[in-house]
C-alpha cells in the first residue's frame, strides 16, 4: 500500500544509574531482574496493541521510533535489540524509520554500540547537559566531560552518523562565559543535532525542594542572554534552529519529535507513556509494579481522552508554533475544513501587532501561508500560545 | 392564648458566643420540631451566614413551651443581626421584644459587643437576663464571669444558667427563666392599631411579608393598614406567626403578638423597617417612637467583569433590593470598566455580603472599586454636595471645605495591647475619649474615628494587632470638618478612574506609596515596562514600575508532555480573562480591590 499513514513509535525505558536533581522523568534505578520483568512486560503490551488494532495498523508505517528514559543504554543491550525485535514483528518497517535511542555518557560501551547498530538504531542521542565537571557533579550526573568524550567517539565508530548532543543552560551557578565556552566545545565535535534546553526547575526535583543547597539560578536576563547566545553560536557553525530548544545541520532535524508537534500520529509503550492514535491521547500508568502484572493481559492505559476538534485546533497552534516554520494556512484547512484566520483572526491580528508573531510569505504569489514566532515571541511564547486556546 | 402567657424576647451576645446555638436549643426543646428536622442553626438559613457563622437577616419563629406550672406558653423569638452595619435593624428588633437572653461566654467574658448589645436592649426598657454559655470548656470560669456580669453591667446574674448550647446542657433553666423573668407584653387589643415593623421580605408568591410586633389594637384579613412614614396604604390578605421555616395563616393578631402580614405589596421600600402599620380608618395618634430611614454608609461601584452581563446585574440587585431596602443603586459608567453600579450599603459587611451573593447565587464575575464613604462636599458657592464616587469630586478651586462621616468607637482589649490598639487608632486619626477597665486585665478603649478609616481593612488590624483579642462596636456620632483630597492612579500613564479614593491630605502620601507598592505586586508583567503613579492633582506623589515581561517559555514539550502544557496554557488563558484591558495594560480584576489591603503588618 502506498498511501500508508505514518506513525511513530515511543519506548519508554525508565531505568538510571541514578536520578540527576533537576530531572521529574519517570526514571529510577532498579535491580537486572526487575528490568528484566518490566521488559517482558512491555514486549506483552506491544504485542496486546499491535494484535488488538492489528485491521487499524495495516494502514501505518512506522516512520519513526524513539527509546527514552531514563537511560536506555543503561540496561543489557539484548533487553533493547529484544524489544526492537518485537517491533519488527508488529508493525510496517519497510520506510527506513530513523530510530533513536537516548544514552548517557558513561553507560555505552563498544558492545553495546555495536548492538544498536545491528538492531537498526541509526541516530542515538547523548545527554552531556554540560562540559564543566563541577557543574555535571552538582547535578549528581553520573558523567564527567572525559566520559562523554569516550562515548561520542563510541558512537562515531560504531557507525552513528546522526548524533544528538543534549546541553542545558541557565544552571544554578552557570555564567553565560561559562555556557558559550561550553557550547563552542560541544560544536567542535560537529553532532548533527544540538538539543539546548534552559534548565526549568520542576516541582518534587531536589532543585526546587531545596534551593538553599544550590547556587544562586541564573537570572532571567542571563538566561535569556544564553539563548541568544545559544542561536547566533550555533547559527554560525552551520546549525539552524528548527523549534524553541532544537538546533540542527540541514537535514537532521529530528523526525520523531518534529511528529509531535506537527501531531502526527504515534504509539507510546512503557508507563508513563503518552500516545496519540485518531485523536484519542493516551497516557499509560505510572505505576510499575502494576504495570509488570497487568501488560499483555489487559490495556494499561490511565486516561484516556478524546479530542474534540477545538482540542485539535488548540494543539496544532501551540505545537506548530513551537517550530520555526511556523502554523500553515493550508494544512490547518486540510485538518480542519476552516481558514486559520477565520478560527484565530483575534489572536493572530494581535500578537503580530505586539510583534511577536509574523507573517510567513510565499515567495511566488506574495500570498501569506501561514504564521510564526518572532525572536521576542519565542522568549514569552507561553503568552502567545495562550491567546490560541479557544 | 391570654397575654400572660405570651413571652416576646431575643437573644443577645457577642459574636461566636453561642447565640444561634441557643435558639436551636429552644426551638428543639420546646417541641414543634424534633431532633430530626433541626437543621444544624435552624435561625440562619442562608448559606452565606452559615459559613460565616454569623446572622445577616433576622429570623423570628414561634414555639410553644409546656412549663413546670403547667401552663403552655408562646414563645415569640426573634432573631436580631449580629453586627455592627445592620445596628438599626437590631434596635427595631430590641422594640419588637419585652425581654432579653444575654448570652456570655463562660471563656470569654464579656465583650465590646456584649456591653453594646446590652446597652441597646437596656435602653429599650427590656428586662434582660444573664446565661452563661459554654460551661463545659476547659477554660471556662462561670463564677468569674457573673462576677464581672454583676460589676460591668450591673445585673443580676447569680441564678443564671449554665449552660452549654452546643450539648444541650441546662437549656430547661433557661426556658423555665424565659417564663419568670421576661414580662408577658401589654396592650389593649381594642386600642387602634399600632404595630411595629421589625423586618420584612419578598416572597414571589405573597409579595412583601411584613413582620410586625403588635403593640396595640388588633389585625385581621381586610383590614385597610396603612404605613405611617411612607404613607402606603393596603388591604390585608393575610396574617399569621412564624412557624419554624414556615408561616402559618391565622385568624388575627392582636396586641402582644408577634407576627406577619401579607397584603399584595410590590415593593420591601414601602414596609420600612421602624414604621408603623395602623388602621386606615381609625388610626392611632401618633407613630411609635424611633422610626428613621437609613441611609448607607458606604458605596463602591461594581461592575460586571464581563460587560455583556450588565443587564444581569442590574436584575440581580434589583432582586436583592427586593428584600433589603437598604442596598441602593444606581447605573454609573467608568472608563475603565465600563457600565456598572454604584452602589450603597450599611457597611462593609454588608457590601461583602452582597457581593457574594451576587456572585454565588446569580453566578456573576464581578469587578467591586475601593469602597468609600460619603463625605459632603461645601462648594465655594454655598452648594453642597454628597460625594459618593471619587471621580465626582469637583475641582480643588471649587471646594470651600469638606466634611466626613465620623464614628464613636468602643474597644475591649486585654491591657498587654492597650499600648498597640491606641497606636492603630493613632494612625487611624482617632481622638482618643477615654479609657475604663472592665477589670484588672481588660480595658474599654474610647475613640472617636473617621467611618473611612475603619472601613478598609481596621478590623483586620484589631484582631492581628491584638491576636484576635480585641473586640470593636461603634455607632454613627456625625460629620466633621477635614482635610481631604483625591488621590489618583496611573498606570502606564492613564489615569484609571476605578482605582482614585478620596483620602485625609496627611496620609496621601503613605496611602498613595502603599497602593503603587501594592499594584506593582498585582499586576504582571507584560511585553513593555508599565510605570504606575499616585498623583494628586497633576503632583506625582509615588511611584513604581512593572518590568516589561522578559521570558515565559517552556523549553521542553515532547508527546508526553502535551495534555499538561495545554493545561497550563488554558490557565493562563483563564487568567488573563480576569484581566481589564486598560489603554495597553491589563490589570487582573482584584487590583481595584488591592487598596482595601494596605495594612499589612
Amino acid at each position: 500500500m502506498k498511501n500508508k499513514k505514518e506513525l511513530g513509535i515511543y519506548i519508554h525505558i525508565p531505568f538510571c544509574v541514578h536520578k540527576c536533581v533537576y530531572c521529574d522523568f519517570l526514571s529510577f534505578p532498579a535491580s537486572q531482574e526487575r528490568q528484566k520483568s518490566y521488559i517482558d512486560a512491555l514486549l506483552g503490551e506491544i504485542e496486546r496493541t499491535a494484535s488488538s488494532m492489528s485491521d487499524k495498523l495495516e494502514k501505518y508505517v512506522v516512520t519513526t521510533v524513539f527509546f527514552g528514559g531514563g537511560t536506555p543504554t543503561c540496561i543489557r543491550p539484548e533487553l533493547i535489540a529484544g524489544i526492537m525485535e518485537k517491533l519488527r514483528q508488529c508493525f510496517d518497517f519497510s520506510r527506513q524509520p530513523e530510530i533513536s535511542i537516548e544514552c548517557n555518557p558513561g553507560t555505552l560501551t563498544e558492545e553495546k554500540a555495536k548492538i544498536y547498530r545491528e538492531c537498526g538504531f541509526n541516530r542515538i542521542s547523548i545527554g552531556l547537559q554540560t562540559v564543566n565537571d563541577g557543574l555535571l557533579r552538582m547535578l549528581k550526573r553520573i558523567h564527567t566531560f572525559a566520559q562523554f568524550e569516550e562515548s561520542f567517539a563510541l558512537a562515531r565508530a560504531a557507525g552513528f552518523e546522526n548524533i544528538n548532543i543534549d546541553v542545558m543552560s541557565a544552571l544554578p551557578g552557570q555564567h553565560l562565559i561559562d555556557y558559550t565556552q561550553g557550547l563552542e566545545k560541544v560544536v567542535s565535535f560537529s553532532p548533527e543535532h544540538i538539543s539546548a534546553y534552559s534548565l526549568i526547575v520542576e516541582e518534587g526535583t531536589p532543585l526546587c525542594a531545596h534551593p538553599e543547597e544550590f547556587p544562586a539560578p541564573a537570572s532571567e536576563d542571563e538566561e535569556r542572554e544564553m539563548y541568544y547566545a545559544t542561536d547566533e553560536i550555533l547559527k554560525s557553525a552551520g546549525y539552524s534552529r528548527y523549534e524553541i530548544s532544537n538546533y540542527s545541520k540541514p537535514g537532521f532535524e529530528c523526525r520523531h519529535n518534529t511528529g509531535y508537534w506537527e501531531r502526527r500520529e504515534y504509539l507510546g509503550f512503557g508507563i508513563g507513556a503518552a500516545s496519540l492514535f485518531e485523536n484519542v491521547r493516551i497516557k499509560n500508568i505510572s505505576d510499575i509494579e502494576r504495570y509488570i502484572n497487568a501488560a499483555g493481559k489487559m490495556s494499561v492505559a490511565e486516561t484516556e481522552e478524546k479530542l474534540t476538534l477545538t482540542d485539535c485546533m488548540e494543539e496544532f497552534m501551540f505545537l506548530g508554533l513551537r517550530m520555526m516554520s511556523g502554523v500553515d494556512c493550508e494544512r490547518f484547512r486540510e485538518c480542519f475544513g476552516v481558514e486559520m484566520p477565520d478560527v484565530y483572526g483575534g489572536p493572530i491580528e494581535k500578537n503580530i501587532k505586539n510583534k511577536l508573531l509574523e507573517e510567513k510569505i510565499s515567495r511566488e504569489s506574495g500570498r501569506v501561508t501561514g504564521y510564526r514566532l518572532t525572536d521576542r515571541g519565542i522568549d514569552i511564547s507561553n503568552s502567545v500560545m495562550a491567546d490560541f486556546i479557544l | 392564648m391570654k397575654q400572660e402567657n405570651i413571652r416576646n424576647f431575643c437573644i443577645i451576645a457577642h459574636i461566636d458566643h453561642g447565640k444561634s446555638t441557643l435558639a436551636d436549643r429552644i426551638i428543639e426543646k420546646t417541641g414543634l420540631l424534633t431532633s430530626r428536622e433541626m437543621q444544624e442553626q435552624v435561625l440562619d438559613n442562608m448559606d452565606l451566614e452559615r459559613e460565616r457563622g454569623i446572622t445577616i437577616k433576622a429570623q423570628t419563629v414561634r414555639t410553644v413551651y409546656k412549663a413546670k406550672d403547667g401552663q403552655e406558653y408562646i414563645f415569640n423569638l426573634i432573631d436580631t443581626p449580629g453586627h455592627v452595619d445592620f445596628n438599626y435593624e437590631v434596635s427595631r428588633a430590641l422594640a419588637a421584644c419585652d425581654g432579653a437572653i444575654l448570652v456570655v461566654d463562660a471563656a470569654q467574658g464579656i465583650e465590646a459587643q456584649t456591653l453594646a448589645n446590652v446597652y441597646l436592649a437596656l435602653d429599650h426598657d427590656l428586662d434582660v437576663f444573664p446565661v452563661i454559655n459554654k460551661i463545659d470548656l476547659p477554660s471556662a470560669e462561670p463564677q468569674r464571669v457573673i462576677d464581672e456580669i454583676e460589676d460591668v453591667i450591673g445585673i443580676e446574674a447569680q441564678d443564671a444558667p449554665q449552660i452549654s448550647a452546643k450539648n444541650g446542657i441546662n437549656i430547661d433553666e433557661v426556658l423555665e427563666q424565659i417564663v419568670a423573668k421576661i414580662p408577658a407584653p401589654k396592650g389593649d387589643p381594642e386600642a387602634p392599631l399600632a404595630a411595629l415593623i421589625f423586618d420584612s421580605l419578598y416572597d414571589a408568591y405573597k409579595g412583601v411579608i411584613v413582620f410586625c410586633r403588635i403593640k396595640e389594637g388588633t389585625v385581621r384579613k381586610g383590614t385597610k393598614i396603612r404605613m405611617m412614614a411612607t404613607g402606603a396604604v393596603e388591604e390585608v390578605v393575610e396574617v399569621g406567626y412564624f412557624g419554624a421555616g414556615q408561616f402559618i395563616p391565622c385568624d388575627e393578631l392582636s396586641a402582644g403578638m408577634v407576627g406577619y402580614i401579607t397584603a399584595s405589596i410590590k415593593n420591601v421600600a414601602d414596609t420600612r423597617v421602624g414604621d408603623t402599620i395602623t388602621d386606615n380608618q381609625r388610626p392611632c395618634d401618633k407613630p411609635l417612637p424611633g422610626y428613621k430611614k437609613v441611609n448607607p454608609m458606604v458605596y463602591c461601584g461594581l461592575y460586571p467583569a464581563d460587560g455583556a452581563k450588565y443587564q444581569d446585574l442590574r436584575e440581580a440587585l434589583e432582586k436583592l433590593q427586593l428584600n433589603d431596602a437598604s442596598l441602593q443603586f444606581e447605573p454609573e459608567t467608568s472608563v475603565a470598566l465600563g457600565f456598572g453600579f454604584r452602589c450603597g450599603f450599611l457597611g462593609l459587611l454588608h457590601l461583602e455580603v452582597i457581593q457574594e451573593r451576587l456572585e454565588r447565587e446569580y453566578n456573576l464575575d464581578l469587578v467591586t472599586t475601593a469602597p468609600g464613604v460619603v463625605y459632603k462636599v461645601h462648594k465655594t458657592n454655598g452648594e453642597v454636595i454628597e460625594l459618593t464616587n471619587p471621580t465626582n469630586m469637583p475641582d480643588p478651586s471649587e471646594i470651600a471645605y469638606m466634611e466626613e462621616p465620623m464614628v464613636s468607637a468602643e474597644i475591649m482589649v486585654t491591657t498587654e495591647y492597650v499600648g498597640s490598639i491606641m497606636k492603630l487608632c493613632q494612625e487611624r486619626r482617632g481622638v482618643y475619649n477615654g479609657m475604663e477597665y472592665i477589670e484588672q486585665t481588660r480595658a474599654l478603649l474610647k475613640y472617636d474615628l473617621p467611618l473611612n478609616e475603619i472601613i478598609y481593612d481596621f478590623f483586620d488590624a484589631l484582631k492581628s494587632r491584638s491576636r484576635g483579642y480585641a473586640s470593636f462596636d461603634y455607632e454613627m456620632k456625625g460629620y466633621e470638618k477635614s482635610n481631604l483630597c483625591k488621590l489618583d492612579i496611573l498606570i502606564n500613564k492613564e489615569e484609571v478612574d476605578a482605582l482614585s479614593f478620596i483620602v485625609f491630605a496627611g496620609s496621601a502620601e503613605e496611602r498613595g506609596r502603599k497602593m503603587c507598592e501594592k499594584l506593582k505586586a498585582e499586576i504582571p508583567r507584560q511585553l513593555f515596562e508599565i510605570p504606575i503613579q499616585a498623583a494628586i492633582g497633576s503632583r506625582v506623589i509615588a511611584r513604581e514600575t512593572v518590568k516589561a515581561l522578559r521570558k515565559d517559555v517552556l523549553a521542553k514539550c515532547y508527546g508526553g508532555d502535551i495534555s499538561r502544557k495545554k493545561k497550563l496554557l488554558e490557565k493562563q488563558k483563564e487568567g488573563k480573562k480576569r484581566m481589564r484591558q486598560i489603554g495597553n495594560v491589563e490589570i487582573p480584576q482584584k487590583a481595584f480591590m488591592s487598596v482595601l489591603k494596605l495594612d499589612e503588618e
